[in-house]
This record gives structure tokens, C-alpha cells and sequence, in this order.
């Protein structure tokens, strides 16, 4: 109805506190009402009410999700039109062309709580939301393409997976579209490495480079340390997250290593082996002040993506334009015709 | 697949009364997109997306949520246009049907030797 959706509008947009000016006896139920669901693995869906603390939590998480998907294009989009033969040329251009999906999947999620697309694009280019760090880095070979799908995408699908449970609805659902997706990006990332690996020497080798060049930022996708991540634990409670950035490392590290050892590439890091009595890898330290730079814009292709979003944005603004003085003029004939 | 209700509270302005102006507008009206899988089954909401008019919403549809044969028939629709009902209102709204158990067939007693009912 109308009248009620004004009022979900006016509780979304106007007031920075949801509830604030209801009682505070109905607040504590509405409350109440919403932590049941929540702990009874029941989805929580746009118009419910919910916790201010919740809603930015998601909206913080989901804008970075989606405007990761949108910056993640340009390292990938660099080798286009190098691609070696058409089959790798067509592939990657599905590829990146689904990142744009999933990041208009994952905008159209944020705006169900009433946030708008066209204000996060702003916030992205004006550097007041974040992306994930990993894709601050530069793809110097075509080696470079087929260790983001096996190690960059194998890193997300980790993430990802869980987050089809997450408890809000629109999110949950957005996730489960992605995750079906980004199977085709690790399966044609790891065959274009395996092509490689069975090419000559200097394809060899080009594929070791890659591997040594990104196997650390991917393990930095997982985020800072549990010890480190002051809003894990809420996120969990909430059942935004479903686990700990170290589990999903560890499970990342325990699924790659027979991976690598397949391709027969060796993963930078010596302190890297099984341990039985854990029935898990232990491996080296994190170098945290590499990614505490790089998220802080210190990366070497930081500048250089935010610098292209812009220009993207900016310079196709002419086309929307016409598009919308197009619909404007379709309408005025329409109307115009009807009155004749 | 999603469930029906999480159309989106749109924030916007209604684009419609800026139409007769002929200025463009800063953010292009909200579309919700439903999709049938095939045939035989329902169209089912699916997502949502931004869209100048009617024609491009469809073709923006088709680019984003049917690019592996996902469907065979798109809908869209303005979300301004849709009618929902509001959660604040779910259980009086619904409440009629709550007490009414004899519309279950599971409500009648039927000795277990009577075949076929």
C-alpha cells in the first residue's frame, strides 16, 4: 500500500535512527521480534524492521562487495584486447562482463535498504567507500589472467559461499547467482594455467611469477587477523558472516595446496606445510603493513582505478543523458497521441 | 530465486511528473525484473535494475539476469507501480485465513482403510 510504503520511506531515507521515535517499550519488542528470527536462521527481508546498526553494517559491506565487482573489471579488462587466440578473448570478455553483473546484482541488494545506486558510484569515486585491496595490484602477463580466476576468484568463491546463508534475504539471494557464476571464472582460470604449464619453459616460468605475485594478496583478501577485526564478531551474531576471515583462510590454504601441487607450481612461502596434528596447513606470517597500506590507497594501482571509474563515469554521462531525454520525448509523443 | 516481497522501498521522486519537461532526470526510474525459467513455470522477481523507459528496462533484464539462458520471458516493472502489502500489517492481514483449519485436507478424519481419498 502506498501509505505504508511512505512510511518505510521516511524510516529508510529521512531518519538516520529507523526507530527512534517510537515508543521505547515497542522498540525493545520490534527488537526482540528481530534477534528471534536472526537466531532461527529466519531471513530477514527488506521492509522488516531492523536494527540501524544492522542495515549500515550491510550496506558498508554490500556497497564494498559491489563496487569490487566494478573495479575488479579493469585488471582483467587490460588484457582484452591482447588475448592470445579468440577462444581466451571470448572468455574473459564473458567474464569480465559478468563482474559487471554481479556488481548490479549486489547494488540492486544495497538499495533495498534504501540507499541509492547512483550515491554509492559517488562515494566509490570519491574514495568514502572502499573495494576489495586485492585488486590494487597490476596484471603484467596473461599468466597474471588465469591466476585472478584460480587464486582471486578461488579466494571470493571461499567468501562467497557462505554468504549465500547470510541472513538477509536480497543479499543471500544476489550471492547465490554470483556463486554459480564464479565457477566458470576458477575452472577457465586454472585450464588457461594449465595450458601454460604444459607450454614451453618461459610459459612456465611466466606462470610461477604470477603465482609468487599473488598468492600473498589473496590470502590478504580474507581480511585483517581475527584478533584484528573488531566487527567480525557482531557480523556473526547478526549472521551477516557466517565465519571467521582465518577459518576461511585456512580452508582457502587447504584447498589450494593440492591445486598447485597439480599444476606443479610452487607456492611462495616455506614455512607452508601439513600439519597432522591439526589436520590443516600452517603457514607463514602475513605481511599486515603491506596491507594496511594498500587499503589506505598506498598500493601500486590504487590512484589509477579510482582515476578510471571516474572518467568512465563521468564520460558516459552524456549518454545517459540522452537516453533519459529520449524516454522523456517517447513519453511526451505518447501523451501527445492519447490527447489527439 | 527470491521471494515476491523484497520489492524495493524506492527513495526517488516519481520520475512520471518530471516527464513534460524535457529535463533530463538525475537517477533513471527503479524496474523490478521477473523472470520465467521456462516454460511451464511461473515468472518469479528475480532482482531489480535502473532503466531511462519501459524498452531498455527489458533489454537491460535480458543483459543482466538471462545471460546464460536463464529464462524464456521477462517482465518489468516499474516499482513505484507496485502495490505491496507493508509487514508492519502482516498478521491482521492475514489473520483471516489463520483459524480457518477445515480448508486443509488434513483437517478431515478418514478411516485409513477407505482407498483413494
Amino acid at each position: 500500500m502506498s501509505v505504508s510504503d511512505e512510511t518505510t520511506r521516511l524510516a529508510t531515507a529521512s531518519t538516520p535512527d529507523g526507530a527512534s521515535d517510537a515508543p521505547a517499550g515497542l522498540e525493545r519488542e520490534l527488537e526482540d521480534a528481530f534477534e528471534a528470527t536472526v537466531a532461527g536462521e529466519g531471513r530477514v527481508e527488506p521492509r522488516d524492521w531492523m536494527p540501524e546498526g544492522y542495515r549500515k553494517t550491510l550496506i558498508r559491506q554490500i556497497a564494498q562487495h559491489a563496487h569490487s565487482e566494478i573495479i575488479g573489471m579493469q585488471p582483467e579488462g587490460n588484457w582484452i584486447l591482447r588475448a592470445p587466440s579468440l577462444r581466451r578473448k571470448a572468455i574473459l570478455l564473458a567474464k569480465v562482463q559478468d563482474e559487471a553483473g554481479h556488481g548490479l546484482y549486489l547494488y540492486s541488494a544495497t538499495e533495498t535498504l534504501g540507499v541509492d545506486r547512483a550515491e554509492l558510484t559517488e562515494k566509490l569515486i570519491d574514495s568514502k567507500q572502499k573495494y576489495s585491496s586485492i585488486f590494487n595490484y597490476p596484471t603484467l602477463t596473461f599468466a597474471d589472467i588465469g591466476v585472478i580466476g584460480w587464486l582471486v576468484d578461488g579466494a571470493a568463491i571461499c567468501n562467497q559461499v557462505p554468504l549465500c546463508r547470510s541472513s538477509y534475504g536480497p543479499y543471500a539471494r544476489a550471492m547465490v547467482r554470483i556463486c554459480k557464476e564464479e565457477s566458470f571464472h576458477q575452472r577457465q582460470g586454472f585450464e588457461l594455467l594449465m595450458t601454460l604449464m604444459a607450454g614451453t619453459e618461459a610459459q612456465r616460468e611466466m606462470v610461477q611469477d604470477a603465482v609468487d605475485r599473488w598468492w600473498w594478496p589473496s590470502l590478504m583478501m580474507f581480511g585483517p587477523a581475527d584478533g584484528d577485526s573488531p566487527n567480525t564478531r557482531q557480523s556473526m551474531a547478526w549472521r551477516i558472516k557466517r565465519h571467521t576471515n582465518d577459518e576461511l583462510r585456512q580452508r582457502f590454504v587447504d584447498m589450494t595446496v593440492p591445486q598447485a601441487a597439480a599444476l606443479g607450481v610452487t607456492l611462495p612461502d616455506p614455512e607452508l606445510r601439513w600439519n597432522d596434528e591439526r589436520q590443516a596447513h600452517d603457514f607463514g606470517d602475513i605481511d599486515w603493513t603491506e596491507f594496511t597500506a594498500v587499503v589506505k590507497g598506498a598500493g601500486p594501482c590504487n590512484a589509477q582505478r579510482l582515476a578510471h571509474r571516474r572518467a568512465a563515469h563521468e564520460g558516459g554521462q552524456w549518454v545517459r543523458d540522452a537516453a533519459s531525454a529520449y524516454a522523456a520525448k517517447q513519453a511526451r509523443r505518447e501523451a501527445g497521441e492519447q490527447v489527439a | 530465486m527470491s521471494m515476491s516481497d523484497d520489492t524495493t522501498a524506492h527513495v526517488e521522486g516519481d520520475p512520471a511528473t518530471d516527464l513534460g519537461t524535457g529535463t533530463p532526470q538525475a537517477t533513471w526510474p527503479l524496474y523490478e525484473v521477473f523472470v520465467r525459467g521456462k516454460r511451464g513455470l511461473n515468472h518469479v522477481h528475480v532482482g531489480s535494475l535502473h532503466a531511462p523507459d519501459d524498452r531498455m528496462a527489458l533489454h537491460n533484464a535480458r543483459n543482466l539476469y538471462t545471460r546464460r539462458n536463464e529464462g524464456v520471458s521477462i517482465w518489468v516493472v516499474r516499482a513505484d507501480a507496485i502495490t505491496a502489502s507493508s509487514p508492519e500489517e502482516k498478521d491482521p492481514f492475514f489473520a483471516p485465513s489463520g483459524d480457518k483449519v477445515y480448508r486443509h485436507p488434513t483437517f478431515y478424519s478418514i478411516p485409513d482403510d477407505v482407498p483413494h481419498l
